[in-house]
Protein backbone atom coordinates (compact mmCIF):
# COMPACT_ATOMS: atom_id res chain seq x y z
CA UNK A 1 0.00 0.00 0.00
CA UNK A 2 1.25 3.43 -0.95
CA UNK A 3 0.48 6.81 0.54
CA UNK A 4 0.98 10.26 -0.89
CA UNK A 5 2.19 13.18 1.20
CA UNK A 6 1.63 16.64 -0.19
CA UNK A 7 3.04 19.79 1.32
CA UNK A 8 2.02 23.31 0.43
CA UNK A 9 3.22 26.50 2.09
CA UNK A 10 5.91 29.13 2.41
CA UNK A 11 9.39 27.72 1.82
CA UNK A 12 11.68 27.39 4.84
CA UNK A 13 14.67 25.37 5.97
CA UNK A 14 14.15 21.70 6.81
CA UNK A 15 10.62 20.96 5.60
CA UNK A 16 11.59 17.76 3.77
CA UNK A 17 13.99 16.81 6.56
CA UNK A 18 11.27 16.97 9.22
CA UNK A 19 8.80 14.95 7.16
CA UNK A 20 11.43 12.37 6.20
CA UNK A 21 12.53 11.94 9.78
CA UNK A 22 8.86 11.41 10.80
CA UNK A 23 8.56 8.76 8.06
CA UNK A 24 11.72 7.07 9.22
CA UNK A 25 10.39 6.91 12.82
CA UNK A 26 7.30 5.12 11.53
CA UNK A 27 9.28 2.68 9.40
CA UNK A 28 7.86 4.17 6.21
CA UNK A 29 10.00 4.01 3.08
CA UNK A 30 10.12 7.07 0.81
CA UNK A 31 9.83 5.99 -2.85
CA UNK A 32 9.77 9.28 -4.71
CA UNK A 33 9.87 13.00 -4.08
CA UNK A 34 8.89 15.79 -6.47
CA UNK A 35 8.92 19.45 -5.59
CA UNK A 36 8.48 22.88 -7.12
CA UNK A 37 8.98 26.32 -5.66
CA UNK A 38 7.05 29.16 -7.27
CA UNK A 39 7.38 32.68 -5.85
CA UNK A 40 8.67 31.36 -2.51
CA UNK A 41 5.81 28.87 -2.23
CA UNK A 42 6.81 25.32 -1.65
CA UNK A 43 4.82 22.52 -3.33
CA UNK A 44 6.03 19.00 -2.63
CA UNK A 45 4.69 15.52 -3.26
CA UNK A 46 6.18 12.41 -1.72
CA UNK A 47 5.20 8.83 -2.53
CA UNK A 48 5.76 6.45 0.37
CA UNK A 49 5.53 2.70 0.92
CA UNK A 50 3.40 1.84 3.95
CA UNK A 51 3.80 -1.95 3.89
CA UNK A 52 6.29 -2.08 6.76
CA UNK A 53 4.56 0.57 8.84
CA UNK A 54 2.58 -0.46 11.89
CA UNK A 55 0.77 2.84 12.32
CA UNK A 56 -2.70 3.24 10.72
CA UNK A 57 -2.78 5.72 7.83
CA UNK A 58 -5.53 7.82 9.45
CA UNK A 59 -3.55 8.53 12.61
CA UNK A 60 -0.39 9.31 10.63
CA UNK A 61 -2.45 11.75 8.57
CA UNK A 62 -3.53 13.67 11.65
CA UNK A 63 -0.01 13.63 13.14
CA UNK A 64 1.47 14.94 9.91
CA UNK A 65 -1.18 17.65 9.78
CA UNK A 66 -0.06 18.80 13.25
CA UNK A 67 3.60 18.57 12.26
CA UNK A 68 2.86 20.75 9.25
CA UNK A 69 1.06 23.32 11.34
CA UNK A 70 4.11 23.55 13.63
CA UNK A 71 6.37 24.43 10.72
CA UNK A 72 3.85 26.67 8.98
CA UNK A 73 2.90 24.52 5.99
CA UNK A 74 -0.15 22.43 5.07
CA UNK A 75 0.67 18.72 5.05
CA UNK A 76 -1.79 16.15 3.77
CA UNK A 77 -1.33 12.41 3.84
CA UNK A 78 -3.72 10.32 1.76
CA UNK A 79 -4.06 6.83 0.39
CA UNK A 80 -2.66 6.72 -3.15
CA UNK A 81 -5.92 5.29 -4.55
CA UNK A 82 -7.78 8.61 -4.30
CA UNK A 83 -5.37 10.02 -6.89
CA UNK A 84 -5.10 6.99 -9.12
CA UNK A 85 -8.89 6.56 -9.15
CA UNK A 86 -9.31 10.12 -10.37
CA UNK A 87 -6.44 10.34 -12.84
CA UNK A 88 -5.95 6.81 -14.21
CA UNK A 89 -8.44 4.71 -16.12
CA UNK B 1 3.05 7.17 -10.95
CA UNK B 2 0.86 10.13 -10.04
CA UNK B 3 2.38 13.48 -10.95
CA UNK B 4 2.61 16.49 -8.71
CA UNK B 5 0.14 18.44 -10.86
CA UNK B 6 -2.40 15.62 -10.70
CA UNK B 7 -2.05 15.42 -6.93
CA UNK B 8 -2.48 19.19 -6.69
CA UNK B 9 -5.58 19.09 -8.87
CA UNK B 10 -7.25 16.52 -6.60
CA UNK B 11 -6.31 18.43 -3.48
CA UNK B 12 -7.59 21.73 -4.88
CA UNK B 13 -10.91 20.08 -5.72
CA UNK B 14 -11.26 18.97 -2.11
CA UNK B 15 -9.85 21.98 -0.29
CA UNK B 16 -11.00 24.84 -2.50
CA UNK B 17 -13.98 23.56 -4.48
CA UNK B 18 -15.82 21.55 -1.81
CA UNK B 19 -15.43 18.14 -3.46
CA UNK B 20 -16.95 15.63 -1.11
CA UNK B 21 -18.94 12.44 -0.95
CA UNK B 22 -22.35 13.66 0.06
CA UNK B 23 -23.67 10.44 1.52
CA UNK B 24 -23.00 6.78 2.09
CA UNK B 25 -26.45 5.31 2.45
CA UNK B 26 -26.98 1.75 3.60
CA UNK B 27 -30.19 0.19 2.34
CA UNK B 28 -31.63 -2.42 4.69
CA UNK B 29 -34.43 -4.88 3.95
CA UNK B 30 -37.00 -5.04 6.77
CA UNK B 31 -39.40 -7.56 5.25
CA UNK B 32 -38.13 -10.33 7.51
CA UNK B 33 -39.08 -8.27 10.59
CA UNK B 34 -42.82 -8.79 9.94
CA UNK B 35 -44.77 -9.51 13.10
CA UNK B 36 -48.45 -9.37 13.95
CA UNK B 37 -47.58 -7.57 17.19
CA UNK B 38 -46.60 -3.94 16.67
CA UNK B 39 -44.26 -3.72 19.67
CA UNK B 40 -42.44 -6.85 18.51
CA UNK B 41 -42.16 -5.44 15.00
CA UNK B 42 -40.68 -2.20 16.37
CA UNK B 43 -38.17 -4.15 18.44
CA UNK B 44 -37.17 -6.28 15.44
CA UNK B 45 -36.60 -3.32 13.11
CA UNK B 46 -34.65 -1.45 15.77
CA UNK B 47 -32.42 -4.45 16.39
CA UNK B 48 -31.89 -5.17 12.72
CA UNK B 49 -30.94 -1.60 11.83
CA UNK B 50 -28.74 -1.24 14.91
CA UNK B 51 -26.94 -4.48 14.01
CA UNK B 52 -26.59 -3.96 10.26
CA UNK B 53 -25.53 -0.32 10.38
CA UNK B 54 -23.52 -0.54 13.59
CA UNK B 55 -20.20 0.18 11.87
CA UNK B 56 -21.52 2.46 9.11
CA UNK B 57 -20.57 5.80 10.69
CA UNK B 58 -17.18 4.58 11.83
CA UNK B 59 -16.32 3.13 8.43
CA UNK B 60 -17.43 6.36 6.73
CA UNK B 61 -15.17 8.40 9.00
CA UNK B 62 -12.21 6.04 8.54
CA UNK B 63 -12.49 6.21 4.75
CA UNK B 64 -12.77 9.97 4.94
CA UNK B 65 -9.53 10.22 6.96
CA UNK B 66 -7.54 7.71 4.93
CA UNK B 67 -8.41 9.09 1.53
CA UNK B 68 -8.55 12.70 2.65
CA UNK B 69 -11.98 13.30 1.14
CA UNK B 70 -14.88 14.44 3.33
CA UNK B 71 -17.77 11.99 3.65
CA UNK B 72 -20.49 14.35 4.81
CA UNK B 73 -23.42 12.09 5.69
CA UNK B 74 -23.92 8.50 6.69
CA UNK B 75 -27.52 7.42 6.30
CA UNK B 76 -29.85 4.45 6.30
CA UNK B 77 -32.77 3.62 4.02
CA UNK B 78 -35.24 0.85 4.73
CA UNK B 79 -38.03 -1.09 3.01
CA UNK B 80 -41.12 1.13 2.64
CA UNK B 81 -42.74 0.86 6.05
CA UNK B 82 -46.27 0.51 4.65
CA UNK B 83 -45.09 -2.82 3.16
CA UNK B 84 -42.79 -3.94 5.97
CA UNK B 85 -45.42 -3.26 8.65
CA UNK B 86 -48.35 -4.66 6.70
CA UNK B 87 -48.41 -7.81 8.84
CA UNK B 88 -49.00 -5.85 12.09
CA UNK B 89 -52.48 -5.86 13.53
CA UNK B 90 -53.52 -2.40 14.74
CA UNK B 91 -50.12 -1.02 13.87
CA UNK B 92 -49.19 2.25 15.57
CA UNK B 93 -47.14 3.90 12.83
CA UNK B 94 -45.95 6.73 15.06
CA UNK B 95 -44.35 4.10 17.31
CA UNK B 96 -42.74 2.52 14.24
CA UNK B 97 -41.33 5.94 13.32
CA UNK B 98 -39.98 6.32 16.85
CA UNK B 99 -38.27 2.92 16.56
CA UNK B 100 -36.64 4.03 13.28
CA UNK B 101 -35.58 7.32 14.88
CA UNK B 102 -34.09 5.50 17.86
CA UNK B 103 -32.19 3.08 15.63
CA UNK B 104 -30.84 5.97 13.55
CA UNK B 105 -29.65 7.72 16.68
CA UNK B 106 -28.07 4.52 18.00
CA UNK B 107 -25.98 4.01 14.87
CA UNK B 108 -25.12 7.71 14.56
CA UNK B 109 -26.78 8.57 11.23
CA UNK B 110 -28.49 11.92 10.74
CA UNK B 111 -31.40 10.69 8.61
CA UNK B 112 -33.23 7.42 8.02
CA UNK B 113 -35.48 7.13 4.97
CA UNK B 114 -38.28 4.74 4.21
CA UNK B 115 -41.33 5.87 6.15
CA UNK B 116 -42.85 5.40 2.77
CA UNK B 117 -45.63 3.94 0.66
CA UNK B 118 -46.01 3.15 -3.02
CA UNK B 119 -49.39 4.49 -4.07
CA UNK B 120 -49.11 4.97 -7.82
CA UNK B 121 -52.09 2.76 -8.56
CA UNK B 122 -53.94 2.20 -5.32
CA UNK B 123 -54.03 2.58 -1.56
CA UNK B 124 -54.11 -0.44 0.76
CA UNK B 125 -55.54 -0.11 4.30
CA UNK B 126 -51.94 -0.20 5.62
CA UNK B 127 -50.92 2.56 3.19
CA UNK B 128 -53.85 4.64 4.41
CA UNK B 129 -52.91 4.14 8.07
CA UNK B 130 -49.32 5.17 7.34
CA UNK B 131 -50.50 8.20 5.35
CA UNK B 132 -52.62 9.44 8.24
CA UNK B 133 -49.74 9.01 10.67
CA UNK B 134 -47.14 10.95 8.63
CA UNK B 135 -47.68 14.43 10.18
CA UNK B 136 -47.56 13.07 13.75
CA UNK B 137 -44.66 10.74 12.95
CA UNK B 138 -42.53 13.54 11.46
CA UNK B 139 -43.37 15.89 14.34
CA UNK B 140 -42.48 13.21 16.90
CA UNK B 141 -39.11 12.27 15.38
CA UNK B 142 -35.88 14.02 14.38
CA UNK B 143 -34.29 11.76 11.80
CA UNK B 144 -37.13 9.97 10.03
CA UNK B 145 -37.81 10.91 6.41
CA UNK B 146 -40.99 10.04 4.59
CA UNK B 147 -41.66 9.63 0.89
CA UNK B 148 -44.56 8.54 -1.28
CA UNK B 149 -44.71 7.40 -4.87
CA UNK B 150 -47.86 8.92 -6.33
CA UNK B 151 -47.50 8.10 -9.98
CA UNK B 152 -45.51 6.34 -12.64
CA UNK B 153 -45.20 6.22 -16.40
CA UNK B 154 -46.62 2.68 -16.29
CA UNK B 155 -49.50 3.30 -13.92
CA UNK B 156 -50.53 6.92 -14.30
CA UNK B 157 -51.15 9.24 -11.36
CA UNK B 158 -53.17 8.45 -8.28
CA UNK B 159 -54.98 11.76 -7.76
CA UNK B 160 -56.61 10.60 -4.52
CA UNK B 161 -53.13 9.99 -3.10
CA UNK B 162 -52.01 13.41 -4.41
CA UNK B 163 -54.87 15.08 -2.52
CA UNK B 164 -54.10 13.17 0.69
CA UNK B 165 -50.41 14.16 0.33
CA UNK B 166 -51.26 17.83 -0.11
CA UNK B 167 -53.32 17.77 3.07
CA UNK B 168 -50.50 15.92 4.85
CA UNK B 169 -48.08 18.69 3.79
CA UNK B 170 -50.41 21.30 5.31
CA UNK B 171 -50.71 19.26 8.52
CA UNK B 172 -46.94 18.72 8.80
CA UNK B 173 -46.44 22.46 8.30
CA UNK B 174 -48.82 23.35 11.08
CA UNK B 175 -47.49 20.67 13.47
CA UNK B 176 -43.97 22.06 13.08
CA UNK B 177 -45.04 25.72 12.83
CA UNK B 178 -42.73 26.71 15.69
CA UNK B 179 -39.71 25.82 13.51
CA UNK B 180 -40.77 27.36 10.19
CA UNK B 181 -42.60 24.14 9.25
CA UNK B 182 -39.32 22.22 9.00
CA UNK B 183 -41.19 18.90 9.09
CA UNK B 184 -42.05 19.41 5.40
CA UNK B 185 -38.32 19.18 4.58
CA UNK B 186 -38.52 15.52 5.63
CA UNK B 187 -41.39 14.66 3.30
CA UNK B 188 -41.26 14.25 -0.47
CA UNK B 189 -43.64 12.88 -3.08
CA UNK B 190 -42.50 11.27 -6.30
CA UNK B 191 -43.52 10.19 -9.75
CA UNK B 192 -41.38 7.22 -10.91
CA UNK B 193 -39.61 6.93 -7.53
CA UNK B 194 -36.35 4.96 -7.70
CA UNK B 195 -35.58 2.06 -5.39
CA UNK B 196 -31.91 2.81 -4.78
CA UNK B 197 -31.81 6.56 -4.18
CA UNK B 198 -29.25 7.42 -1.48
CA UNK B 199 -30.46 11.01 -1.02
CA UNK B 200 -32.97 12.20 1.56
CA UNK B 201 -35.81 12.79 2.02
CA UNK B 202 -36.66 10.32 -0.74
CA UNK B 203 -34.42 7.35 0.05
CA UNK B 204 -36.01 3.96 0.61
CA UNK B 205 -34.79 0.41 0.08
CA UNK B 206 -37.00 -0.93 -2.71
CA UNK B 207 -38.59 -4.35 -2.61
CA UNK B 208 -36.63 -5.34 -5.71
CA UNK B 209 -33.38 -4.80 -3.81
CA UNK B 210 -31.39 -7.41 -1.94
CA UNK B 211 -30.92 -7.81 1.79
CA UNK B 212 -28.67 -4.79 2.05
CA UNK B 213 -26.76 -2.42 -0.24
CA UNK B 214 -24.34 0.48 -0.11
CA UNK B 215 -25.44 3.39 -2.30
CA UNK B 216 -23.27 6.45 -2.55
CA UNK B 217 -24.22 9.97 -3.53
CA UNK B 218 -21.35 12.06 -4.85
CA UNK B 219 -21.33 15.80 -5.06
CA UNK B 220 -19.22 18.61 -6.39
CA UNK B 221 -21.01 21.58 -7.96
CA UNK B 222 -18.04 23.69 -6.84
CA UNK B 223 -15.64 21.51 -8.84
CA UNK B 224 -17.76 21.81 -11.99
CA UNK B 225 -17.97 25.58 -11.53
CA UNK B 226 -14.18 25.87 -11.17
CA UNK B 227 -13.62 23.73 -14.23
CA UNK B 228 -15.91 25.73 -16.50
CA UNK B 229 -14.31 29.00 -15.35
CA UNK B 230 -11.47 27.88 -17.58
CA UNK B 231 -13.90 27.55 -20.49
CA UNK B 232 -15.31 31.08 -20.21
CA UNK B 233 -16.42 32.32 -23.62
CA UNK B 234 -15.81 28.95 -25.27
CA UNK B 235 -18.49 27.30 -27.40
CA UNK B 236 -20.97 24.68 -26.20
CA UNK B 237 -18.86 21.75 -27.35
CA UNK B 238 -16.04 22.88 -25.06
CA UNK B 239 -18.45 23.62 -22.23
CA UNK B 240 -20.04 20.15 -22.44
CA UNK B 241 -16.68 18.39 -22.67
CA UNK B 242 -15.48 20.26 -19.58
CA UNK B 243 -18.53 19.24 -17.53
CA UNK B 244 -18.18 15.64 -18.73
CA UNK B 245 -14.51 15.34 -17.82
CA UNK B 246 -15.11 16.87 -14.40
CA UNK B 247 -18.08 14.59 -13.70
CA UNK B 248 -15.88 11.62 -14.57
CA UNK B 249 -13.27 12.62 -11.99
CA UNK B 250 -15.81 13.35 -9.27
CA UNK B 251 -17.56 10.05 -9.86
CA UNK B 252 -14.32 8.07 -9.70
CA UNK B 253 -13.90 9.32 -6.14
CA UNK B 254 -17.45 8.22 -5.33
CA UNK B 255 -16.83 4.81 -6.89
CA UNK B 256 -13.67 4.35 -4.83
CA UNK B 257 -15.43 5.31 -1.59
CA UNK B 258 -18.42 3.10 -2.41
CA UNK B 259 -16.29 0.05 -3.15
CA UNK B 260 -14.22 0.57 -0.05
CA UNK B 261 -17.29 1.05 2.18
CA UNK B 262 -18.88 -2.03 0.64
CA UNK B 263 -15.75 -4.13 1.26
CA UNK B 264 -15.25 -2.97 4.84
CA UNK B 265 -18.91 -3.37 5.79
CA UNK B 266 -19.36 -6.67 3.96
CA UNK B 267 -22.41 -5.26 2.19
CA UNK B 268 -22.80 -5.37 -1.61
CA UNK B 269 -22.18 -2.18 -3.57
CA UNK B 270 -25.48 -0.95 -5.00
CA UNK B 271 -25.12 2.19 -7.09
CA UNK B 272 -23.45 5.55 -7.37
CA UNK B 273 -25.91 8.39 -7.64
CA UNK B 274 -24.36 10.95 -9.97
CA UNK B 275 -26.27 13.91 -8.65
CA UNK B 276 -24.60 17.26 -8.23
CA UNK B 277 -26.03 18.16 -4.84
CA UNK B 278 -25.47 21.72 -3.64
CA UNK B 279 -25.21 22.94 -0.05
CA UNK B 280 -25.69 26.42 1.41
CA UNK B 281 -21.87 26.77 1.58
CA UNK B 282 -20.26 29.41 -0.65
CA UNK B 283 -18.95 27.81 -3.84
CA UNK B 284 -21.12 24.69 -3.54
CA UNK B 285 -23.93 25.88 -5.74
CA UNK B 286 -25.71 24.82 -8.95
CA UNK B 287 -26.80 28.45 -9.40
CA UNK B 288 -23.15 29.53 -9.58
CA UNK B 289 -22.60 27.00 -12.39
CA UNK B 290 -25.48 28.54 -14.32
CA UNK B 291 -24.00 32.01 -13.80
CA UNK B 292 -20.59 30.80 -14.90
CA UNK B 293 -22.24 29.37 -18.04
CA UNK B 294 -23.34 32.91 -18.84
CA UNK B 295 -26.73 33.52 -17.24
CA UNK B 296 -27.16 36.66 -15.16
CA UNK B 297 -29.33 34.73 -12.70
CA UNK B 298 -30.89 31.26 -12.59
CA UNK B 299 -34.40 31.71 -13.90
CA UNK B 300 -33.29 33.96 -16.76
CA UNK B 301 -34.23 32.81 -20.28
CA UNK B 302 -31.77 30.03 -21.16
CA UNK B 303 -31.91 28.48 -17.68
CA UNK B 304 -33.77 25.37 -18.78
CA UNK B 305 -31.23 24.76 -21.54
CA UNK B 306 -28.38 25.31 -19.08
CA UNK B 307 -29.80 22.74 -16.65
CA UNK B 308 -30.36 20.30 -19.54
CA UNK B 309 -26.70 20.62 -20.59
CA UNK B 310 -25.47 20.21 -17.05
CA UNK B 311 -27.69 17.21 -16.31
CA UNK B 312 -26.85 15.38 -19.52
CA UNK B 313 -23.10 15.89 -19.33
CA UNK B 314 -22.89 14.95 -15.66
CA UNK B 315 -24.47 11.64 -16.66
CA UNK B 316 -22.29 11.16 -19.72
CA UNK B 317 -19.12 11.74 -17.72
CA UNK B 318 -20.22 9.81 -14.66
CA UNK B 319 -21.53 6.68 -16.33
CA UNK B 320 -18.12 5.59 -17.51
CA UNK B 321 -16.57 6.25 -14.11
CA UNK B 322 -18.76 3.82 -12.20
CA UNK B 323 -19.69 0.19 -12.63
CA UNK B 324 -23.27 0.79 -11.46
CA UNK B 325 -25.05 4.08 -11.76
CA UNK B 326 -28.52 4.58 -10.37
CA UNK B 327 -30.55 6.61 -7.93
CA UNK B 328 -31.62 9.97 -9.26
CA UNK B 329 -28.37 10.92 -11.04
CA UNK B 330 -28.40 14.44 -12.41
CA UNK B 331 -28.50 18.02 -11.22
CA UNK B 332 -30.47 18.86 -8.10
CA UNK B 333 -31.96 22.31 -7.91
CA UNK B 334 -33.21 22.65 -4.35
CA UNK B 335 -33.91 26.27 -3.49
CA UNK B 336 -33.10 26.52 0.21
CA UNK B 337 -29.94 24.41 0.00
CA UNK B 338 -28.29 26.55 -2.66
CA UNK B 339 -27.14 30.07 -1.83
CA UNK B 340 -27.28 31.15 -5.47
CA UNK B 341 -30.86 29.91 -5.92
CA UNK B 342 -31.90 31.83 -2.80
CA UNK B 343 -30.35 35.00 -4.27
CA UNK B 344 -32.14 34.39 -7.57
CA UNK B 345 -35.50 34.12 -5.80
CA UNK B 346 -34.80 37.31 -3.82
CA UNK B 347 -33.80 39.11 -7.01
CA UNK B 348 -37.10 38.10 -8.61
CA UNK B 349 -35.32 36.06 -11.29
CA UNK B 350 -36.53 32.64 -10.24
CA UNK B 351 -40.26 31.97 -9.97
CA UNK B 352 -42.17 28.77 -9.23
CA UNK B 353 -43.18 28.55 -12.88
CA UNK B 354 -39.58 28.76 -14.16
CA UNK B 355 -38.47 26.33 -11.48
CA UNK B 356 -41.11 23.90 -12.74
CA UNK B 357 -39.86 24.32 -16.30
CA UNK B 358 -36.29 23.60 -15.18
CA UNK B 359 -37.45 20.41 -13.46
CA UNK B 360 -38.48 19.02 -16.84
CA UNK B 361 -34.78 18.46 -17.55
CA UNK B 362 -33.21 18.20 -14.08
CA UNK B 363 -33.04 15.01 -12.11
CA UNK B 364 -35.64 15.61 -9.47
CA UNK B 365 -38.20 18.35 -9.21
CA UNK B 366 -39.49 21.24 -7.15
CA UNK B 367 -37.29 20.79 -4.12
CA UNK B 368 -37.08 22.70 -0.85
CA UNK B 369 -39.18 25.56 -2.11
CA UNK B 370 -40.91 27.63 0.59
CA UNK B 371 -44.40 28.84 -0.33
CA UNK B 372 -46.87 31.01 1.63
CA UNK B 373 -48.29 29.29 4.72
CA UNK B 374 -51.83 30.07 3.63
CA UNK B 375 -51.49 28.26 0.28
CA UNK B 376 -54.64 26.07 0.06
CA UNK B 377 -54.22 22.28 0.03
CA UNK B 378 -55.91 22.15 -3.38
CA UNK B 379 -53.28 24.48 -4.83
CA UNK B 380 -50.54 22.24 -3.42
CA UNK B 381 -52.35 19.29 -5.08
CA UNK B 382 -52.22 21.24 -8.34
CA UNK B 383 -48.47 21.88 -7.96
CA UNK B 384 -47.90 18.19 -7.25
CA UNK B 385 -50.09 17.08 -10.16
CA UNK B 386 -48.19 19.29 -12.60
CA UNK B 387 -44.86 17.90 -11.45
CA UNK B 388 -46.14 14.29 -11.51
CA UNK B 389 -47.44 14.85 -15.06
CA UNK B 390 -43.98 15.99 -16.18
CA UNK B 391 -42.48 12.80 -14.75
CA UNK B 392 -45.18 10.50 -16.08
CA UNK B 393 -45.15 11.80 -19.64
CA UNK B 394 -41.38 12.12 -19.92
CA UNK B 395 -40.59 8.77 -18.25
CA UNK B 396 -38.41 10.41 -15.63
CA UNK B 397 -38.37 10.80 -11.88
CA UNK B 398 -39.93 13.99 -10.60
CA UNK B 399 -40.62 15.06 -7.06
CA UNK B 400 -42.17 17.77 -4.96
CA UNK B 401 -40.87 18.93 -1.59
CA UNK B 402 -42.55 22.23 -0.82
CA UNK B 403 -42.83 23.93 2.54
CA UNK B 404 -45.94 26.04 3.15
CA UNK B 405 -44.30 28.02 5.94
CA UNK B 406 -46.82 28.59 8.71
CA UNK B 407 -47.45 32.28 9.37
CA UNK B 408 -45.15 33.47 6.59
CA UNK B 409 -45.77 34.92 3.18
CA UNK B 410 -43.98 36.28 0.10
CA UNK B 411 -41.10 38.50 1.24
CA UNK B 412 -40.48 36.48 4.42
CA UNK B 413 -37.69 33.93 4.83
CA UNK B 414 -37.97 30.47 6.36
CA UNK B 415 -34.84 29.43 8.27
CA UNK B 416 -34.12 25.72 8.71
CA UNK B 417 -30.41 25.73 9.54
CA UNK B 418 -27.65 23.28 8.65
CA UNK B 419 -27.67 21.57 5.27
CA UNK B 420 -31.34 22.52 4.79
CA UNK B 421 -30.43 26.22 4.68
CA UNK B 422 -32.99 28.99 4.39
CA UNK B 423 -35.64 29.83 1.83
CA UNK B 424 -37.34 33.03 0.76
CA UNK B 425 -41.05 32.37 0.47
CA UNK B 426 -41.98 32.14 -3.23
CA UNK B 427 -45.19 33.39 -4.75
CA UNK B 428 -47.68 30.76 -5.90
CA UNK B 429 -50.20 31.38 -8.68
CA UNK B 430 -53.35 32.35 -6.81
CA UNK B 431 -55.91 31.12 -9.33
CA UNK B 432 -57.85 28.11 -8.13
CA UNK B 433 -57.79 24.48 -9.28
CA UNK B 434 -60.11 22.94 -6.66
CA UNK B 435 -62.70 21.66 -9.10
CA UNK B 436 -59.93 20.04 -11.15
CA UNK B 437 -58.02 18.25 -8.38
CA UNK B 438 -61.31 17.55 -6.55
CA UNK B 439 -62.34 15.17 -9.34
CA UNK B 440 -60.21 12.52 -7.61
CA UNK B 441 -59.59 9.03 -8.97
CA UNK B 442 -56.69 8.14 -11.22
CA UNK B 443 -55.15 9.71 -14.28
CA UNK B 444 -54.62 6.84 -16.75
CA UNK B 445 -51.12 5.93 -17.89
CA UNK B 446 -49.92 7.79 -20.96
CA UNK B 447 -49.92 6.03 -24.33
CA UNK B 448 -46.16 5.43 -24.35
CA UNK B 449 -46.45 3.15 -21.31
CA UNK B 450 -47.65 0.42 -23.70
CA UNK B 451 -44.27 -0.74 -24.90
CA UNK B 452 -44.73 -4.48 -24.69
Amino acid sequence: MKGIVTVLGKDSVGIIAKICSYMSDKNVNVLDIAQTIVDGYFNMMMVVDLNASTEPLASMASELETLGRDIGVVVRFQHEDIFSAMHRI
Amino acid sequence: MITISEASETIRMISEANLDVRTITMGINLLDCADSDCAAFCRKIYDKIARRAERLSRVGEDISKEYGVPVINKRVSVTPIAIAAAGCRNCDYVEVARALDGAAEAVGVNFIGGFSALLQKGITPEDRALLHSIPSALAATERVCSSLNLGSTRSGINVDAVNISARAIKDIASMTSDRDSIGCAKFVVFCNAVEDNPFMAGAFHGVGEGESAINVGVSGPGVVKRAIEAARGADFETLCETVKRTAFKITRVGQLVAQEASRRLGVPFGVIDLSLAPTPAIGDSIAEILREMGLEQPGAPGSTAAIAILNDNVKKGGVMASSYVGGLSGAFIPVSEDRGMIEAVRAGALTMEKLEAMTCVCSVGIDMAAIPGDTPADTISGIILDEMAIGMVNGKTTAVRVIPVAGKTVGDTARFGGLLGEAPVMAVNGFGCSAFVGRGGRIPAPIHSFRN
